[in-house]
Formats: C-alpha cells, structure tokens, sequence
C-alpha cells in the first residue's frame, strides 16, 4: 500500500477543527455551540493518532491520550446537555445569546 | 557569726519599707490590716535591732571590731580622665549605732502603738468626717494612709542609723524631710478661723522649706568632705590608720582664710543639723511643725528627724574636735564667733567645735525662755525640744562626746513619752467637748487643770517625764544626763556652763507650770471636767517610755560620784554607757573627774526652777481666763510670748520681699518674656503647619495620592465594564484571537 503522507491528516485534522470552530462561533442555537466543540476535541484526536502512528509508532502515549480526550468530550457533552435542557426548562429558549443574567 | 549578724543589720530598715508599699499598694482599703502590717514590720525592725545590739555589745573588742559590709553603689571619676573608683554603700554597727539601734527603733514601736488608739481604731467612722481634716469622734478617714507614712519615716530613721557613710546619711535625712512634711500636713485641709494662726498645710511647707534650705549647705559640706578625702565612709574618715584622714583635713588650710578643711566641713554639716534639729536661727518650724497629729510631734521630736540631727553631728564629731594645725589663723577665727567662743578658744577648742557650742548654748537658753510663756501643751514641749537639741550641741561643742550622746537619748525617751502624754491629754479634753459643745482650743492649757484624777496614768507618767525633763536629782534619766553636760562644760567652757545652767532652771520651771496647769487645781471648763483616760494602746506606751525614762539614766553613773558611784561600782555598772560608746572614737575620751560645783548647780536649778514653779503657779489659774502670774513683766511677757518676733521679723525680712519681688517680676519676666517667647513658637509652628497643609498636605497627599488612586481604580473598572459582555462566543473570539496574535508570534520567532 502506498503511504498516505503525514500531512494529509494534518489537513483532515485542521479543517474539522476550523469547522468546529465556525460552528461555536457563528451558531446561536447552544446545542449546536456543542457539536462544534466535539468537532474540535474529534480534530484534535485525529491529530494525536496521526502523529503517534508516524512518529512513535513503539510508544501508546498517543493512543491513551486520544482515549483520554474521548472520555473527557463524553463527559463535557453530558454536562453540556444537561445544562442546556436546565437552561431550556427555565426559560424556553436553547439561544445562547438569552442566557445573559450574569452580565452587569 | 559575723556573717550572720551583717545580714541581719542591712535587714534592719527592710520591714517598715516593706510595710510602707505593702499599705499603699494592698492593705490601703482595709484599716486594721494596715496597722497589723505597720505594727509587725516595725516590731520585725525592733526584734534584728537588739539582736545585732545585744550580739554586739558583749563583744570585749567592741569598737575596734565592727560590724562593717558594703557593697559597689555607683562608679565615680571620669571614663578615660580620671581613676574610677566604686563608691561603696554599706552597713556599719559601732558602738554609736549600737546607742542608736537601742533607743531608736523601741520609741518608734511605742509611737506606732500609741497612734492605733490616737486615730482613733474601733470607733465607727463619723459620717461628718472629711479626709484630711481631724476626725470628730469616729475613726480617722486616713488611716492607712497616716500608717504608711509612719513607715516610711521610720524606714528613714533606721537607714541613717546603719549607714556607714555621710551620702547614705543623708538619704534617709531627706525621706525623713519628705516624711515630716507628709506627716505635718496630715490634716491637710484644716483651716483656723483665726487667719494669722499657721494652718498645718502652711506648717508643712515651712518646715520643709526651712530644713531644705539648711540641707542644701549640709550638701555642699558632703560634697567638700568628698573633694578633700576621697571617701565618705564614717571608719575611714575617723578611724582607719590611725585617723590619717584627719590629721590630712586638718592641716589643709580651706578656701575660706583661716579655716582648716575639717573645720569649714564641720561647719557646714552643722547648717544642716541647725535646720534638722531646729537650732537658731532655723528653729521656727519646729514650733509650727505642731499642726501634725501628735504621735507625729512625738516622731519627728524624739524618735527620729532632730534626733537624727545630733546624730550626725555627734557622727561626725571628729571634725569639730581635731585641733587647729594651722598656727594662729584658727584662734583668730574662734575669736571673731563671739562670747563663748572666745572664752572657749583658751580651752583649746575647734573654731567649728566653738561655733557649734555657741549656737547649741544660745539655742537652749533662748527657746528655754520662749517655752515659760506659751500656752499651747505641745507648744510649751517644742520650745523645749528645742532647747534640749541646743544642750546637746553645747555639749558636742565644747567636747563632751558622752554627755551629748547620753542626753540624746535620754531625750528621746522622755521627750517621746511627755509628746504621747500631750496627745493623751489633748484627746481627752477633745473627748470632754462632746459633752460640752464648747467653742474652745483643746490644746489650750488654760482650759484644762484638774485632769489629775480624770486620766490617772497620764498624768503619772507625764510627771515621771516632766521630772525627768526638768532634771529632778538621782531618780530620772534627764538628771544623769543633765548632769554630765555640766560637768563637761564646767571642765571646758564656762560661759556655756552659765548658760545651760539658767537654761536648765527654765526648764525645771515651765515644765512645773505645765503640769501644774494641766492637771492640778479645778477643771476650768466643762470640757476638761469630762475628760476621761484614754485607749489601752495609748496608755501602754506611756507606761513603757516612763520605765525607761527612769531607767536609762542609771545606764552612765560616774564612778566617783559620791554613793551613787560606789553603788554603781559595786554592781559593775558605773560607766557602763561611757565605755561602750567611748569606743566610737579612735581615742576614748577622758572621764572627768567629779566636781561638786556643777553637781550642786544641778541639783539647785533642778529644785529651785520646780519650786519657783510651784510657788507662782500653784494658785495662778483659778479661771480659764485668769491672767498668767508672768504678765506682771510686762513688755518682756509679750516679747516672750510672741516667740521675740522672729517669725513676724522673717515675713517681713524673706517671705514678704520674696513675695513682693515675685509680684514685681511677675508681669514683665513671665507674662512678657516667658509667656511672650511660649506663644511666639506657638505662633510660628502654627503658621508652619498651615503653610505645609496649603502647599503639600492638601494638593499633593490629598487630592493626587489617596483621592487619586481611588479615582483611577474608579474610572478604569467604568472604562472596562464595557467588554464584560456576558457572550459566550464573543469571549471565544477574543480568546481566538489572542491565541493567534501569540501564535503567529511564536511561530514567527521558531522560524527564525
């Protein structure tokens, strides 16, 4: 099999990661704020594995690493969603820009 | 053993000091607590007292061999200039203290007894008292207070007693100065009706005034004493090396011409001994020291302050009877003092010796006259007391050691028992005006007489005092000692011999008109009809002091006196006093040998002065207002009366040019200069001040620092609010951006 090069995953990784990052920014709807988030952890796993099966093929720091991100987005996204179904209950809006009682 | 008995005599003067801050600081509130601790204190006094006496006095080298302890006080001299030595601070029992530690302490402890029933202890306190005035009937509102003083007076006494130098002396001198002031102003807020008579707060502040004046010039003979030798310690002065410190006082001429150095020092330690024992022409506030209660009369004129007095005189003896080593300069000098001195000069005397001897023979006859004519009781005693001190300073002057030292304590116990008796008195007939309700002086003899039968033991033990005063032959103390005073100045100097002996017949005779006034005939007024005795506690002293003021003077009987010597002899007392205190000196004075001229003088002037007593007074106060036999003299009486107007001669001569210069100088030196410059500085420190608030407090610490800071913090956190959006997104893009700001940075830097 010819080698896929490095980079490529790179590429893969950074344009999931810059839609995720759209996604948080640009998206008012905070359930959708969150799946821009998952994209971004899901670039950044694909990251870490590209990297360790490149460059320390021997080691499993990459693997445990991607694991331990895959827990972490499990468990943001149970506590995001939980917030936002609280949030939905209170006032019947899942819109970020409404949840602003903490402003001056 | 030696050991011991040093530690017990630097423990001597400990309890009353104990005693004093115990009251002042713990027992003030409750009376009877401070009494005990008072009481016990100068009983513990008593106690180490006679046990150094006794331990000492059966010593056979006594006097040779002290007990003597110091220590290290204070360095002197110069750092780097001079040598620096340490000045020692110590202890000293010779046979002299030992005189002191006998008589001292026991008639404190009497006095501190007595005073528990004079302030009136287990009466209910009068409602109507006041602190600081006499108490009516109740107990005195100061109580606790009177029984600290009493300490700390007595703690003064003891300390000059033991101390083995003239700076320690003079220590305890002064806490007694500060005492009797206390003590004279006790009832510090009485007021007289009568405004010319001497309130005791006016009396505390002339006897104050009046010793300081003498202490400061006693100060300067301390201060030359230590110039010339070095040293201020009693034995090395007098008695180490033969008395080499002496002999070098004496051959060194002094700045004043003529003078040997011992004798100008002697000279100005007696200023301080005139003012202390009230000789002339300081003897005015002895008088008026009378304003104090009365065991205060008894401390101040028996027990301590003019003892202490003769004391230092006789302490520092030597000087006043080494000879003149300066050839004729001396002898001119002698001749310039006047009368006794001159005669005294052909006797060998000190030019300081004859001084002393001038002024104590002068001081007796003189205060022995004023005494015939007063009639307040305690008046009549301080006039006499006066007069006594001037015997003994005859007697040290023209040599007599013994005699001045015997009378001084002989004195002190009759004089301290006929002072108690006067108090006893006194609070009986105040005792009589409750019933009464008269408006009449209860020190006042007129209004007394009859008090014989009323206050039984009072009035014994007060004639066994007034005899002993008066020198009645063979039986009481002031006879023996009387006595060997004029034998010495017969021996010596006649002229004083003269004088004490017209002195001692005065005495003799208003010591008879006292008691004749005071107890015998009728009652004059209601109030002395309803006098009654007083407390056991007052009594007992009496009974104590009256035993001794027999006893003591059996202590001195010369050995060739006729029977009483052979008497003496054969029980192997004769002398006895004379040759323990004799031993003070490096060279024991000469027994003089028995002369009948001065024996009969005494005997006559004794008898004679109570019989003349008896003859004039025995009738003369038939009423309360009956004229006084002696105002058939006329002019003299009211001369004698008037004290010879010396008090009235030093308002006019100090008091009134002091005050009318005060008042002179007042508003130019103290309103204009002192005020002027006072309020000058306060001008200008007040315009300084406004001058930094307008220019440095207001503009630069006010508004720029505090008010500042606190307005940028204000202004920044108004300028900042408004990024605090509350957008989650809005954050993250800022976030975004910082993150890629610091990443094209770093990315940037990596690739270079």
């Amino acid at each position: 099999m010819t080698d896929i090069p490095l980079d490529w995953y790179l590429w893969l990784s950074a344009a999931l990661f810059c839609i995720g990052v759209y996604g948080v920014l640009a998206r008012k709807n905070a359930v959708a704020i969150l799946m821009g988030v998952e994209l971004m952890l899901n670039a950044v796993i694909v990251n870490l594995v590209a990297f360790w099966r490149y460059l320390t093929p021997t080691g499993s720091a990459g693997m445990v690493w991607a694991l331990v991100v895959l827990a972490v987005a499990a468990a943001e996204a149970a506590v995001g969603l939980a917030l936002i179904i609280s949030i939905y209950r209170r006032r019947q809006s899942v819109v970020a820009e409404e949840v602003n009682m903490m402003k001056f | 053993m030696q050991l011991d008995l040093q530690t017990l005599t630097w423990l001597i003067p400990v309890p009353p000091l104990l005693a004093f801050f115990l009251i002042v600081l713990f027992t003030n509130r409750s009376k009877g607590l401070s009494h005990t601790v008072a009481l016990l204190a100068i009983f513990a006094s008593l106690a180490l007292s006679w046990t150094v006496l006794f331990s000492v006095i059966v010593w056979p080298a006594f006097g040779k061999q002290v007990i003597a302890s110091a220590v290290p006080w204070f360095p002197v001299g110069i750092a780097g200039l001079t040598e620096t030595t340490a000045f020692q601070m110590g202890v000293l029992v010779d046979p002299l203290t030992a005189v002191m530690l006998f008589f001292v302490p026991l008639t404190c402890a009497m006095i501190f007894l007595y005073s528990v029933g004079y302030q009136n202890w287990g009466k209910p306190r009068d409602p109507r008292d006041v602190p600081g005035k006499p108490p009516h009937y109740g107990i005195e509102p100061l109580y606790s207070r009177f029984f600290a003083y009493l300490s700390l007076f007595a703690f003064g006494m003891l300390l000059l007693c033991v101390a083995d130098n003239l700076l320690l002396l003079f220590i305890g001198w002064e806490i007694m100065g500060l005492c009797s002031y206390l003590l004279i102003g006790f009832w510090f807020a009485r007021e007289y009706d009568d405004p010319k008579k001497i309130t005791p707060r006016q009396a505390a502040v002339k006897a104050f005034m009046t010793t300081r004046i003498a202490d400061v010039i006693m100060l300067l003979g301390v201060a030359y004493l230590y110039w010339e030798t070095g040293t201020l310690n009693f034995r090395e002065i007098f008695y180490a090396q033969d008395g080499a410190l002496l002999k070098l006082l004496a051959e060194t001429p002094s700045f004043v011409g003529g003078l040997a150095a011992a004798h100008l020092i002697g000279i100005l330690l007696l200023v301080g001994t005139i003012g202390k024992s009230a000789q002339f022409p300081l003897h005015t506030w002895l008088p008026d020291a009378m304003e104090g209660p009365t065991p205060v009369s008894a401390m101040i004129h028996a027990a301590a302050m003019v003892s202490a007095g003769v004391y230092a005189m006789i302490r520092v003896f030597p000087l006043f009877d080494v000879p003149a080593a300066l050839g004729g300069a001396g002898e001119h000098a002698a001749r310039a003092l006047g009368l006794a001195a001159e005669a005294a000069a052909g006797h060998g005397l000190s030019p300081a010796g004859a001084t002393m001897a001038t002024v104590g023979a002068f001081t007796a006859l003189f205060a022995a006259t004023i005494a015939v004519a007063q009639n307040d009781v305690k008046k009549v005693l301080a006039y006499s007391t006066v007069s006594q001190l001037g015997f003994m300073l005859a007697a040290l002057g023209i040599g007599g050691y013994i005699a001045a030292t015997f009378h001084l304590m002989t004195h002190a116990f009759f004089k301290a028992l006929l002072f108690l008796g006067s108090g006893s008195i006194i609070h009986g007939v105040e005792h009589g005006l409750h019933h009464s309700h008269e408006k009449i002086d209860p020190q006042d003899m007129r209004f007394m007489g009859g008090l014989r039968t009323k206050m039984p033991i009072t009035f014994w033990t007060f004639v066994i005092g007034g005899m002993a005063l008066a020198g009645l032959p063979f039986v009481t103390a002031g006879f023996w000692s009387k006595d060997e005073i004029l034998l010495d100045a017969w021996t010596h100097a006649p002229v004083v011999f003269y004088t004490l002996a017209a002195a001692a017949l005065l005495t003799a005779f208003y010591t008879t008109r006292q008691i004749l006034m005071v107890f015998f005939g009728r009652p004059r007024t209601e109030a002395a009809a309803h006098a009654h005795e007083s407390h056991w506690t007052m009594t007992v002293p009496l009974v104590v002091l009256s035993v001794l003021a027999v006893t003591a003077g059996w202590l001195n009987i010369p050995s060739d006196f006729p029977v009483f010597g052979a008497l003496a002899q054969s029980l192997g007392g004769d002398f006895f006093f004379k040759n323990i205190v004799g031993k003070s000196l490096l060279e024991k004075p000469e027994a003089i040998p028995f002369h009948p001229i001065p024996l009969a003088t005494s005997i006559a002037v004794a008898l004679g002065g109570i019989a003349l007593g008896w003859l004039v007074y025995r009738n003369a106060y038939a009423k309360a207002d009956s004229p006084d036999p002696l105002a058939r003299l006329g002019g003299l009486y009211r001369w004698l009366q008037n004290k010879y107007y010396i008090d009235e001669f030093y308002d006019s001569a100090f008091v009134q040019p002091t005050l009318a210069l005060a008042r002179n100088v007042f508003p130019f030196i103290d309103r204009g200069i002192i005020d002027g410059l006072l309020h000058l500085i306060g001008r200008v420190s007040l315009g300084l001040g406004e001058i930094i608030k307008d220019y440095f407090d207001v503009p630069l610490v006010n508004r720029t620092l505090s008010d500042g800071s606190g307005e940028l913090v204000k202004g920044a956190g108004r300028e900042l609010r408004v990024i605090q959006t509350g957008r989650v997104q809005q954050y993250l893009v800022i976030s975004m951006a910082i993150i890629m700001v610091v990443g094209a940075y770093v990315f940037l830097m990596a690739v270079r």
